[in-house]
């Protein structure tokens, strides 16, 4: 196998959309890429750069890359309903939204990605899959290993080792899938398990499923045999050589334009705002001096923002002015916990000084910022 | 009727090859004729039905799941029209026109099928070419001409629309950045090229600072590489500049701020400024700081400016009081919940140290570590950002050296701190010596506090800094 620069093999050529000739030989349509980052939001950018500026009419592209600890959420699903999202703000794992559909997955070192870049035309995801699975069982036969019709693999026929999803632009197509190495599977299943009650929403659902690692199937195998593997068998279905071209997705004087991609990728208006609109509705239960208060809130969120609030407090709980100016403020702002935070203390300010007041003021507040 | 043909996916790119030409005068008019590929007579606004075209994989219906445009926008062949998914793909589908959105058929979440039409498009006529006598059939642009555009170097991607618009106002093509897909020319960019002949002053948009990679002949616009000038780049947004105003709400913490300070500037501030030599101090952190990295600890200036404001307040206590809406009663806080003005990316915030009165520099020093991450992680608690008594703003870290800041209800009095400068004083055998100077400008709630207790607690405060070892004396 062989790791060389990006800079060997022509790579202008290759990203203007021009009928030249690529430099390999005429039968040749591959290339095989591997980033050097394990940031997820640069990786996504690279996809995003080679879906928009490459010419795969000449050769596809199968890019391997791993991230360390984050979750990734499909281009239409909501993250509220898909993780646990103060476990992540916790344990500082990322929140990244692809582009492509499906569903949630966790990604760490222990998980690799692969993505097939072809033309539109070209777009075939069963291919790529048993390519994956060919690559396997070449490098451990005794692997049960096989692809379903919903396109994940499956590991002795009941655990699921990659998940799939595509994306398909006017010209090009990727399709890029995961495969549990040694992934952190405590990890994975606390941060994908929502604790939020009471949403109702359109967004794409995600299937749980039972994963297992192919580590401990056998321990000898590791994510960079895997990745080997899966590159040697492209390059001979191919027919090009066996070599991998390291990426740096920071550089932008060959990427160029990279830095904004992976920028917009790491925007609140992305990651979060491109919610499909849903509601929320559900009751909190505040224990206030010697009783409990069962309070029912309503609340319409839309691109991420706070549509329509409705908190259905006891009478005179809260000075009436006051909660409807907690209300107005709340509509139109962000449905997220450090912006409500700093709304409603900023608020805090302008009330009346009262200890009573305040207290249940921040008892009601932290209910509604636990929602987020 | 339009007769025009139903092209498959393979052919896309016989299309966007007529628009690979070099822009003059004559070009254009070729590709205007190049467009009316119609037999019949042109009629200015045709409604053509745009269908949802094949996906791939024998796939026949996918869920809308988000429109980029709504009915009457208008659409430039290849803009983005809507996002469809399918079975864990989600497909963008692009205008193979330029014209207006008249109908969408469909609404979010509803299911679209392939070959049925999706929306409505009313097909530009093109302006002021209009004869019935004009070419019906395309001549294909063939590889040689386009080979040849290679060679030359000079590859100038735009649509009609957008040709139409450089023409009107006599801007080459070939002068104009490109900042679309495969450095394509788009409206936004003869729009900015535009004003930079006015000479309007545009923000940097993010578009603008991609450097198409063909341009080698060109020089690429030496201002966002610019690494001697260190101007502040502007934060940039996800709203891409467009040349109009743009109007946005104001919400959430924005909507609260709003609130905040228009309540405080109904107080009746007075300002009260003085100079700082901390000289002495500068000397005592750089033996402490060691100490502190020792215990896992970043020590600043601000656990020294907080711990002498609090000292201060045991002295003149009106300062860290709290006055009533109608006036009627002060309230004198038992507690120094001391205030430190945090710049986040959302905005000011104000977390509060509790009860400075109690604790040690070293104390106030790992809590503000405490908040100043959580502040940059945006994790604040409310505890955090409510109870605070009286506040400590160092600007200076930014700049500027003096201010007029506003006092955050419900306080009575703020400081801020400027920059440390060095600067020539004389010491008192009327030598000159460097020294380490830091303006302070307080601001303080005239219903209650007076310029003389202002002062004195300035004086106070200062005294503890330029002397450092007095702060012993008085340290609870």
């Amino acid at each position: 196998m062989v790791l060389q620069s990006l800079k060997n093999c022509l790579w202008q050529s290759c990203i203007l959309r021009t009928p030249k000739a690529c430099f390999w030989s005429a039968a040749s349509g591959g290339l095989i890429i591997q980033s050097v980052s394990n940031d997820v939001y640069q990786n996504l950018a690279v996809e995003d750069w080679i879906h928009d500026h490459m010419d795969l009419e000449k050769q596809q592209v199968l890019f391997l890359w791993r991230n360390s600890p984050a979750v990734v959420i499909g281009r239409h699903q909501n993250p509220w309903q898909e993780c646990n999202l103060r476990l992540l703000r916790q344990k500082n794992i990322k929140l990244a939204r692809r582009r492509s559909g499906g569903g949630t997955v966790y990604h760490d070192l222990g998980n690799i990605n692969l993505t097939f870049f072809t033309t539109r035309k070209k777009y075939e995801r069963m291919e790529n899959l048993k390519l994956v699975v060919k690559a396997l069982k070449a490098l451990r036969p005794q692997l049960d290993v096989h692809v379903t019709d919903r396109y994940d693999i499956l590991l002795d026929r009941q655990y699921k080792i990659s998940g799939t999803a595509a994306k398909l632009g006017r010209t090009s197509a990727y399709h890029h899938c995961t495969l549990l190495c040694n992934a952190d599977k405590f990890v994975l299943s606390s941060v994908l398990k929502s604790p939020y009650k009471g949403l109702k929403s359109n967004a794409t659902p995600s299937v749980p499923a039972s994963v297992k690692n192919l580590f401990e199937e056998d321990p000898s195998l590791t994510s960079e045999m895997l990745l080997d593997a899966i590159a040697k068998e492209y390059a001979t279905q191919h027919q090009i050589d066996h070599c991998i071209t390291v990426i740096n997705p920071a550089d932008e004087t060959l990427l160029p334009g990279i830095s904004n991609k992976t920028k917009e990728l790491q925007t609140w208006e992305w990651v979060y705002g491109k919610t499909p609109k849903f509601s929320v509705s559900t009751c909190l239960n505040m224990a206030y001096k010697d009783s409990v208060l069962d309070v029912k809130v309503n609340m319409d969120v839309k691109h991420g923002r706070i549509e329509v609030c409705n908190i259905d407090l006891p009478e005179q709980w809260l000075p009436p002015g006051l909660y409807s100016e907690l209300v107005k403020s709340l509509t139109g702002s962000k449905f997220c916990p450090n912006e409500t935070t700093t709304l409603v203390t900023t608020l805090l300010r302008v009330c009346p000084q009262d200890d009573e007041l305040h207290s249940r003021w921040n008892l009601l507040c932290e209910n509604m910022i636990m929602l987020m | 009727v339009c007769s025009h043909r139903v092209r498959s996916c393979s052919s896309i790119r016989f299309i966007k090859s007529k628009y690979v030409c070099v822009f003059d005068k004559s070009a254009l008019k070729f590709s205007h004729q190049q467009r009316l590929f119609r037999t019949s007579a042109v009629s200015c606004g045709q409604i053509v039905q745009f269908k949802l075209s094949d996906i791939g994989e024998g796939i026949t219906e996918v869920t809308v799941k988000e429109w980029y445009i709504k009915e009457g926008d208008s659409v430039s062949q290849f803009d983005s029209i809507c996002e469809v998914q399918s079975d864990k793909a989600s497909v963008t589908i692009t205008s193979r026109y330029d014209g207006v959105i008249r109908k969408l058929h469909y609404s979010i979440d509803d299911i679209a099928f392939v070959g049925k039409p999706l929306v409505d498009i009313e097909i530009d006529a093109s302006k002021g070419v209009a004869p019935e006598e004009d070419v019906v059939e395309t001549p294909p642009m063939s590889h040689e001409e386009h080979t040849h555009q290679e060679i030359k170097g000079h590859k100038t991607l735009a649509t009609p629309a957008v040709r139409r618009l450089a023409m009107e106002n006599n801007i080459k093509l070939s002068e104009v950045v490109g900042t679309g897909k495969d450095n394509r020319i788009l409206k936004e960019d003869i729009l900015n090229y535009l004003a930079k002949q006015t000479g309007a002053i545009l923000p940097p948009s993010p578009k603008a600072e991609i450097v198409p990679p063909l341009r080698k002949t060109e020089t690429v616009p030496a201002a966002p590489k610019d690494k001697a000038r260190k101007i502040p780049v502007p934060v940039s947004r996800p709203i891409a500049f467009s040349g109009k105003d743009k109007t946005e709400p104001v919400t959430g913490f924005q909507k609260a701020m709003v609130k905040t300070m228009s309540a405080a500037l109904k107080i009746p501030h007075f300002g009260y400024c003085d100079e700082i030599d901390l000289t002495q101090l500068v000397q005592l952190r750089e033996e402490l700081k060691p100490l502190a990295e020792l215990r896992g600890v970043k020590l600043s200036f601000m656990p020294f400016f907080i711990k002498a404001a609090s000292l201060g307040l045991l002295q003149y206590p009106i300062l860290n009081a709290s006055l009533d809406e109608n006036c009627q009663n002060v309230t004198y806080k038992a507690s120094h919940n001391i205030g430190v003005a945090m710049d986040t990316e959302q905005g000011l915030i104000v977390p509060n140290v509790k009860n400075v009165q109690v604790c040690s520099v070293f104390d106030i020093a790992v809590e503000l570590n405490r908040l100043q991450s959580l502040g940059s992680a945006g994790q604040l608690g409310t505890s955090d950002l409510t109870g605070g008594t009286f506040t400590l703003s160092n600007i200076g870290t930014i700049g500027g050296t003096y201010t007029k800041p506003v006092i955050l209800p419900p306080e009575v009095a703020i400081g801020a701190l400027g920059k440390i400068q060095v600067l020539p004083r004389f010491n008192g055998k009327g030598e000159v010596f460097k020294a380490q100077i830091m303006n302070v400008s307080w601001s303080a709630d005239h219903r209650i506090i007076d310029g003389a207790t202002m002062a004195r607690f300035s004086n106070l405060w200062k005294s503890y800094l330029e002397n450092p070892a007095s702060m012993l004396l008085d340290l609870k």
